[in-house]
């Protein structure tokens, strides 16, 4: 019993570092891109996007770091879009990110059909489990590269946010509008910036997704990832370390029906899929309750004004 | 060190739409002064400095700064020349650190901030000030007083040739206002620097001002120096006739009916500021009580906690005899009113429109108290045109958004939804605050006559005097504690000072 106790403990670790990286990159991408008072559900779009364009392109050259770049530079396009639509007068970002996120998505399905057969090279794993002679611990701490990239750059995002001019800019103008034009700051060109670049965090999910884990292209790939990063972002309480914390929970979460299963639980195989979904519920509403209003949350946000 | 620069303002005029804010107004402001602009509620003063500031693009006329003619299209304009303002609206990022806030509001921030050198040479900076600020509290979790004072030792900290504020000393207690405004007067005398003040009060132009331009309506009603003019003559310049207040008068003893009991009030401690701990707070019907308390010491959790922005840990508020947690069923049954703080932000929509804001209280409720589910539009702006009469709000128009107006202006608007119709309770903060001299008469006596008519008021002020001359009984408040009660009458503000400062 103990041992089964331990082998789906093993197994969720396991799942935990690999479900939670693409959680972990957009968590951080609407992160910076809320910092900045915009809202980005076209991320959910991106995360497709990014996905196959990662696929495809490590087919097409062999090289699936290309594809993670090829990603990258997909999502900072249709987040320029994003970016760029939304600074018009009157246009409303949640709305258009629907509209990012059907496009993405639709661009993707449409590209994509030629790569569900044919196989890319896929990213490698760096084995920490070297020390260990069981298959089980080995497995489980083979460690995807992007999810260490993942972690710098929610610490880099995070140093950015407090130390560094360009991070404080965004703050402000996420802020309090009135002090960003006090101190004439380019308020649509930051938002911009960070739209974009946000979007580029993104897309390197979506090569996780196709890159390495589940490892494959195929248009059900995504599973509302990008859209739940948005309440990641909201538990997270807009602090890039804590997404670190929050996407390793919702891995965590997403890993429990697979590492069941290893043992031969099968009953509730749905249910335990599921997980993510609850935890996203009971953690919203355990969070949002007391408070007066959410600590941390950009005052210019179009959900909160 | 710096050295002052003059400014002059020839034949500016300004509109929004087809509303005149400025027409014709011209300003001279010597090197090294202290200038006050003057004029009432609505009388363009905002306005001028704002768009000698880039703020806002003036229509006609020009400014001539240092004796060149400046054209200024941009905020980035007045500051590359040295000219810096602290708004009457606040202009501090709430999320950020006052140390985060100062440093980020100089030209040259560099790319990666050494916040362990910059916070050193804050703090070094810090000691020069006559008043201190936290440096690693959030600016959204202080109080207004606190954040004027952070406005104020910001734009020292960029080292301004010539500042303009608008209304600095309305959230200050008086002994702060006058440090502050001896600082700056020394400032300026001594050559570095140049101000413009605007200001309400008369006793700091006496004491503080070397200048005064004042406007009535949009233009120029007059100018000269404080040394030849009195204070009549200002009043008179200003609201165009002679003006002597009265103090209103106070008719009838409280009655033994407690109507608001606050007891065993506690509130969660919120962003490194002790929570309230509040013993008894009793208000009767027909008694002001005032409290007293250097800002920051927890009257603004009072007052959300009294309007239902603050939820309490535990205690109980009571409102005759039931217990009251300010729903609007509540609100509407007992009569509750309130005037919250930065009323723009506590107590209106900015976005909605002055006969919106005005009938927030009263647009679902129809004759006796009864539900109304069809707005009566004609109704509520019957409504808004007698309020905007009696209380003498002046806008651009009736369906222009409410944050569009002057400061004072939406302070009478609020006043003024507040104390329409039967009030038994009336729990007020800094009514008077942005008050001109005339409105702020008329507020103190409509508050008396409240009162008088027995309304229970609870007067929540920074301005000691206010609550001298207001209240039946004075509560101080110390670090979220009533430290000290007693009756109003044969006072002694000294003794109320130290109890403030926690000297008991
Ligand atoms: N952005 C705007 N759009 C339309 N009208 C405006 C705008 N800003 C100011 N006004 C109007 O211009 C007039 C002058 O306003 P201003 O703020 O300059 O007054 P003020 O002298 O500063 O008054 P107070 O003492 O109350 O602060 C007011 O009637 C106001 O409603
Ligand atoms: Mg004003």
């Amino acid at each position: 019993m103990s041992g089964s106790i331990a082998t789906v403990l093993l197994a969720m670790l396991a799942g935990s570092l690999r479900v939670s990286t693409p959680f972990l990159f957009v968590s951080l991408g609407e992160c910076l891109t809320e910092k900045s008072g915009r809202i980005n559900l076209g991320n959910e779009g991106v995360l497709v996007l990014g996905a196959m364009v990662a696929y495809a392109t490590s087919y097409e050259t062999g090289s699936p770091w290309a594809g993670v770049a090829a990603a990258a530079l997909a999502g900072l396009l249709l987040g320029g879009l994003h970016g760029e639509v939304c600074s018009l007068a009157k246009v409303n970002d949640v709305a258009m990110g629907i509209a990012i996120m059907l496009a993405g998505t639709g661009i993707a399905f449409f590209f994509g059909k030629p790569y569900v057969q044919p196989s890319a090279t896929l990213l490698p794993g760096i084995p920490f489990g070297f020390w260990s002679a069981s298959p089980q611990v080995r497995n489980a701490l083979l460690v995807c590269p992007l999810f260490l990239v993942g972690i710098a750059a929610a610490i880099g995002l995070h140093w950015c946010f407090n130390a560094t001019r360009a991070g404080l800019r965004i703050r402000i103008v996420g802020d309090s509008q009135d002090a960003a034009l006090a101190l004439g700051l380019p308020i649509d060109r930051t938002r911009f910036i960070a739209t974009a670049c946000g979007s580029a965090l993104a897309g390197i999910g979506g090569a996780f997704l196709s890159l390495y884990y589940p490892g494959s292209w195929n248009e059900g790939l995504s599973s509302g990832q990008g859209l739940m990063a948005v309440a990641l972002v909201v538990f997270s309480r807009w602090n890039p370390i804590n997404c670190i914390y929050a996407s390793l929970l919702f891995g965590a979460a997403g890993a429990l029906g697979p590492s069941l299963q290893t043992v031969g639980i099968t009953w509730g195989y749905y249910l335990f899929y599921a997980a993510p979904y609850v935890v996203t519920l009971v953690v919203l509403i355990i969070t949002a309750r007391g408070g007066r209003s959410l600590r941390g949350m950009p005052g210019q946000l179009s959900i909160g004004r | 060190m710096t050295t002052a620069i003059g400014v002059e303002a020839v034949g500016i005029g300004k509109h929004f739409g087809s509303f005149h804010a400025l027409s014709d107004v011209s300003l001279k402001v010597r090197p090294g002064s202290v200038h006050g602009l003057l004029g009432e509620n609505g009388a363009g003063k905002s306005t001028l400095v704002k768009c000698l500031l880039g703020y806002y693009r003036t229509d006609e006329g020009q400014f001539i700064v240092d004796g060149r003619e400046a054209s200024i299209e941009r905020p980035a304009d007045a500051d590359a020349l040295g000219l810096g303002m602290v708004y009457q609206h606040f202009t501090l990022v709430p999320s950020m650190t006052v140390a985060e806030n100062l440093v980020m509001s100089r030209q040259n921030v560099p790319n990666i901030v050494n916040w362990r050198s910059e916070i050193a040479g804050l703090k070094r900076f810090m000691e020069t000030m006559p008043f201190k600020v936290p440096l690693e509290v959030q600016v959204g979790s202080l109080a207004a007083g606190e954040r004027q004072k952070t406005e104020i030792v910001k734009q020292l900290y960029l080292q301004r040739r010539f500042l303009v504020l608008d209304e600095p000393t309305s959230v200050l207690t008086p002994p702060e206002a006058t440090e502050m405004l001896g600082l700056v007067r020394d400032l300026a005398h001594s050559g570095a620097l140049t101000i413009v003040i605007i200001t309400h009060k008369l006793k700091e132009v006496a004491a503080f001002v070397d200048e005064v331009t004042v406007l009535r309506r949009g233009r120029m009603a007059g100018s000269g120096s404080v040394r030849d003019l009195g204070p009549a003559d200002l009043t008179a310049m200003m609201i165009g006739e002679p003006h002597a207040p009265k103090n209103p008068e106070r008719q009838g003893i409280p009655s033994a009916e407690a109507r608001l009991v606050v007891s065993g009030l506690r509130t969660a401690p919120d962003a490194g500021r002790k929570g309230l701990s509040i013993g008894s707070i009793e208000v009767h019907a027909r008694e002001i009580v005032g409290i007293a308390g250097v800002s920051g010491n927890g009257q603004k959790d009072l007052v959300e906690v009294l309007g239902g922005q603050r939820p309490a840990e535990s205690g109980s508020v009571t409102v005759d005899g039931a217990p009251y947690r300010a729903s609007r069923t509540e609100s509407l049954a007992h009569d509750v009113r309130v005037l919250p703080e930065e009323p723009l932000r506590n107590g209106c929509v900015p976005s909605m429109t002055v006969v919106d804001n005005l009938n927030l209280r009263g647009f679902d409720v129809g004759p006796g108290k009864s539900h109304r589910s069809w707005l009566d539009r004609a109704g509520m702006a019957a409504r808004a045109r007698n309020m905007i009469a009696a209380y003498g709000i002046r806008t651009p128009s009736p369906s222009a958004p409410i944050g569009v107006l002057s400061g004072g202006n939406v302070q009478r608007c609020v006043l003024a939804r507040e104390l329409d119709g039967d009030v038994r309770l009336l729990i007020v903060a800094n009514p008077c605050f942005g008050l001109d001299v005339k409105a702020v008469a008329e507020t103190r006596t409509r508050i008396m006559a409240a009162r008088n008519a027995g309304t229970a008021v609870l007067l929540i002020s920074e301005d000691l005097d206010e609550i001298l001359e207001l209240a039946d009984r004075i509560v101080v408040m110390h670090e979220g504690q009533v430290v000290h009660e007693m009756p109003a009458k044969g006072a002694d503000p000294q003794e109320i000072g130290r109890h403030m400062l926690g000297q008991h």
